[in-house]
């Protein structure tokens, strides 16, 4: 984030609520980032909680399956290339809006788009492959875990496709109100973006591998 | 960046801002219902959470008939529950475990924490910051909405054909992974409300850092706003654990896995049918990693209350004022590291057992700390006699003594014969009812003049005060004593059938008749908080009490943006009698003292 000229007028739009657009002095973010990073807190304590179940229950387990043996681990390792790449287009993305570069700010979240979108595809097949070897949720523990940390991932990313569709979508009309503020949306919404990434990161390294 | 040429067109949100807004005019709806303000919200959800806590209380006096007098038709309303659940008038023992469950449940999760985050919270944390409104005011209505949603979600189970959902406020499996279906709608209601508090912390916690007047620094702030910053952190961090136990839940209910059953489990005296290699510690883990922060999101917004009003009704600075922050922020870390010691029945081994006591034993040092440090404020003082005052100087004994009956309890070897009597139900009883409660009372006799501009009828605050701090001591006491015995807190019965506990059962009569007297003991509120709406005395000044904190620095009622001037503060919260001083009280936002 550059470094933003603090002597500034009040834009209209923090007459009423402050520190929306321009960041505060003292704690240095604008409202919008103080609450996504509290928001990513939160989501860390969720998918940590469940790490965590995960820990147990395959400490407690009498037998485990060798992940790697029933998991199809390049498709996870091809999914893990798909989202760290659509992480860097998130960059490009939000750095070409700051250029005012509108256009190459839309090729770049349409490639975030289509992206998350091959990742969803690739656990669909994913999926489709375990059921067609009849392994379900209910079939072991591992399956289990395996299909709700992947299956509340994959809700994130819906979720992260549906605010980045927004904003490159039908949201463009609020950069019209105020350019930074739109700016600082998209940089939050890029925040969450990279969050799911990493989480995916977790969630390869520890139900596919070892 | 920000100054760019369309910025003129300003957000319609945000339009009607800069102005005091007696002039402003909107729509019923928007006004009152969909609204973004702070302190409509704010009494949105005193008005559900004050509606859940009389629903739950309710649900307890029923349950209290059948423990005073086990296998006798209730008189006069036995007959309304259907035959389902109270055949003759007498009270089936799946329908004491649901209303057992569901006054747990709301209580905790639809009333007390409510009442004390969501609406003191949002009422007061921008009027004691000097902010105009949260940070988030349309993500804060929809907090709202979530948890309206989430609790209508939890009423709709009673009408369930199976009933609402009967495993205890805590839910432990295997008994809830094969419960009939009000258990699923339990965790899904659970999870609505889960998300609103949320939202509504990660809200309160961005308002307090980014919403601060010029000059309010952090050493400025009022206890109250530390409490609820302390607060919002927990709710923010211990909340979603119990999301993702709920996600396993669902899983087990729903799909047939078995993240908490173990292999070979027996239900009825056969081996159940499910894929088994769960472990059902796993949920007590995730349930109380919550549960035990939770502890303390009840009694910390009550403190911050306490403080207030004894700062403002003894006229002199908290002693102590900053060991109390610093005890206060201990304690929220500390929160994090005791769970267990709520399981110590598991049988998890005695070293995790030795690190959880510790923590315990250290835990009850900063609450001890703040305690103290409320005390030896009154030290000195000219105290005054409100109604207010009168329940925050109740609180500060009946907290202490349900906390000091907590000590057996975090120690190992005198958990395990007290865990499951009713010792455990009069300590916690005792912590949240004639503790928290009585200071959540105190906060709305306390704030109601700010807010409705006519103060609460002083008769009628007496008649509610006595009549229920002397009940609620006849009805939690003898569940110590009763405890003591080995009396279990789960018997249907009250502990009829058990030869030991005969000594005892007198006082299940006693306990109930006072629980009865305890509900007419709440009639005089009842009436005072709807007729000084209208009808109560009106106040003649902006700053009813005297205080110096912020939120007296407002119109009253204040109007939508608070403050009609720009706010800039000066000094500490309390500042009373200050040497040299023309009045007993300076408040912050003055320049001259």
């Amino acid at each position: 984030m550059e470094k933003t000229d603090l002597a500034h007028e009040i834009p209209e739009s923090e007459k009423f609520i402050p520190y929306i657009v321009n960041p505060r002095e003292d704690t240095g973010l604008y409202n919008a980032k103080f609450g996504i990073w509290l928001f990513l807190a939160s989501e860390v304590m969720l998918f940590g909680s469940l790490f965590s179940a995960y820990i147990l229950l395959r400490v407690g387990s009498f037998s485990w399956p060798v992940q790697s043996d029933i998991q199809n681990v390049p498709i996870g390792a091809v999914n893990s290339i798909i989202l760290l790449s659509s992480s860097i287009f998130f960059i490009r993305a939000w750095v070409a809006l700051k250029a005012d570069d509108i256009a190459k700010y839309k090729k770049f979240m349409y490639l975030v788009i289509l992206f998350a979108f091959m990742f969803l595809t690739l656990k669909g097949v994913e999926y489709y492959q375990h059921f067609s070897h009849h392994e379900y949720p209910k079939t072991s523990v591992f399956l289990a875990i395996y299909f709700l940390m992947t299956g509340l991932h994959a809700l994130h990313i819906i979720g992260g496709i549906l605010v980045n569709a927004y904003y490159v979508g039908p949201g463009m009309y609020l950069r019209a109100k105020d350019k930074q503020w739109f700016i600082n949306r998209v940089e939050v919404a890029g925040l969450y973006w990279h969050f799911v990434d990493v989480v995916w990161i977790f969630l390869f390294s520890t139900l596919y591998l070892f | 960046m920000g100054g760019n040429p369309n910025s003129s067109q300003s957000h319609s949100s945000h339009d009607h801002s800069s102005h005091s807004d007696s002039s402003h005019h909107q729509s019923f709806w928007s006004q009152y219902v969909f609204s973004t303000d702070h302190k409509v919200i704010g009494i949105q959800y005193l008005f559900m959470s004050l509606f859940f806590l009389l629903f739950g209380f309710c649900l307890v006096l029923l349950m209290r008939w059948q423990l005073a007098y086990p296998g006798q038709p209730m008189p006069f309303i036995g007959k309304l529950f259907g035959e389902s659940n109270m055949p003759g008038g007498v009270m089936l023992p799946e329908f004491y475990n649901q209303l057992g469950a569901m006054h747990g449940t709301i209580m905790v999760f639809l009333g007390v924490v409510p009442l004390g985050f969501a609406v003191f919270g949002n009422y007061l944390i921008p009027l004691q910051i000097g902010a105009k409104d949260m940070a988030f005011p349309r993500l804060n209505m929809f907090s709202y909405w979530l948890f309206f949603a989430g609790g209508l979600l939890m009423l709709s189970s009673f009408f369930l054909p199976s009933g609402p959902a009967g495993n205890g406020w805590t839910s432990y499996p295997p008994l809830s992974d094969i419960s009939h279906d009000g258990q699923t709608v339990w965790l899904l209601s659970m999870f609505i409300i889960i998300i609103s508090s949320l939202l509504s912390s990660l809200n309160f916690i961005t308002t307090i850092f980014q919403m601060r007047a010029p000059g309010m620094t952090f050493e400025r702030l009022p206890f109250f706003v530390w409490a609820q910053l302390t607060t919002a952190f927990l709710l923010l961090l211990a909340f979603p654990p119990l999301e993702g136990a709920a996600f396993l839940q669902l899983f087990d209910r729903l799909l047939g896995t078995s993240f908490f059953l173990p292999s070979g489990l027996f239900v009825n005296g056969q081996v159940a049918q499910v894929s088994g290699g769960g472990n059902a510690l796993l949920w007590q883990h995730l349930f109380w990693f919550l549960g035990h922060p939770e502890v303390y999101v009840i009694i910390l917004p009550a403190l911050g209350i306490v403080t207030e009003i004894i700062a403002c009704n003894t006229r002199k600075n908290i002693s102590g004022f900053n060991m109390m922050r610093y005890s206060v922020i201990f304690l929220g870390f500390l929160s994090f590291v005791v769970w267990s010691h709520h399981t110590y029945l598991t049988g998890m081994g005695t070293n995790i057992t030795a690190f959880f006591q510790t923590t315990t034993m250290i835990i009850s040092i900063p609450s001890i700390i703040i305690i103290s440090a409320l005390f030896i404020t009154l030290w000195g003082g000219s105290i005054r006699f409100n109604i207010p005052m009168l329940f925050a100087l109740a609180f500060l004994p009946m907290f202490g003594f349900g906390g000091l009956t907590g000590l057996p309890l975090g120690l190992a070897a005198t958990d395990i014969p007290l865990h499951d009597t009713y010792y455990v139900i009069g300590h916690f009883h005792y912590v949240v009812a004639p503790g928290v409660i009585l200071g959540l009372f105190a906060g709305i006799y306390y704030w109601f003049p700010k807010a409705t501009g006519r103060k609460m009828n002083d008769v009628l605050g007496h008649l509610h005060f006595w009549p229920t701090l002397i009940t609620m001591n006849l009805v939690f006491f003898p569940m110590l004593i009763q405890g003591l015995m080995g009396v279990n807190r789960r018997m249907y019965d009250g502990g009829a059938t058990y030869l030991f506990a005969h000594n005892v059962l007198y006082w299940n009569v006693i306990e109930t008749w006072a629980a009865y007297i305890l509900a007419l003991g709440q009639l005089p509120f009842i009436f005072n908080f709807f007729y000084s709406i209208w009808n109560g005395e009106k106040v003649t000044s902006d700053n009813t009490w005297h205080s110096s904190t912020l939120e007296w620095a407002t119109p009253t009622p204040p109007p939508h943006g608070n403050f009609i001037k720009p706010i800039t503060v000066y000094r500490d919260p309390y500042s009373y009698s200050l040497e040299g001083a023309p009045k007993d009280y300076s408040p912050q936002d003055q320049k001259e003292i």
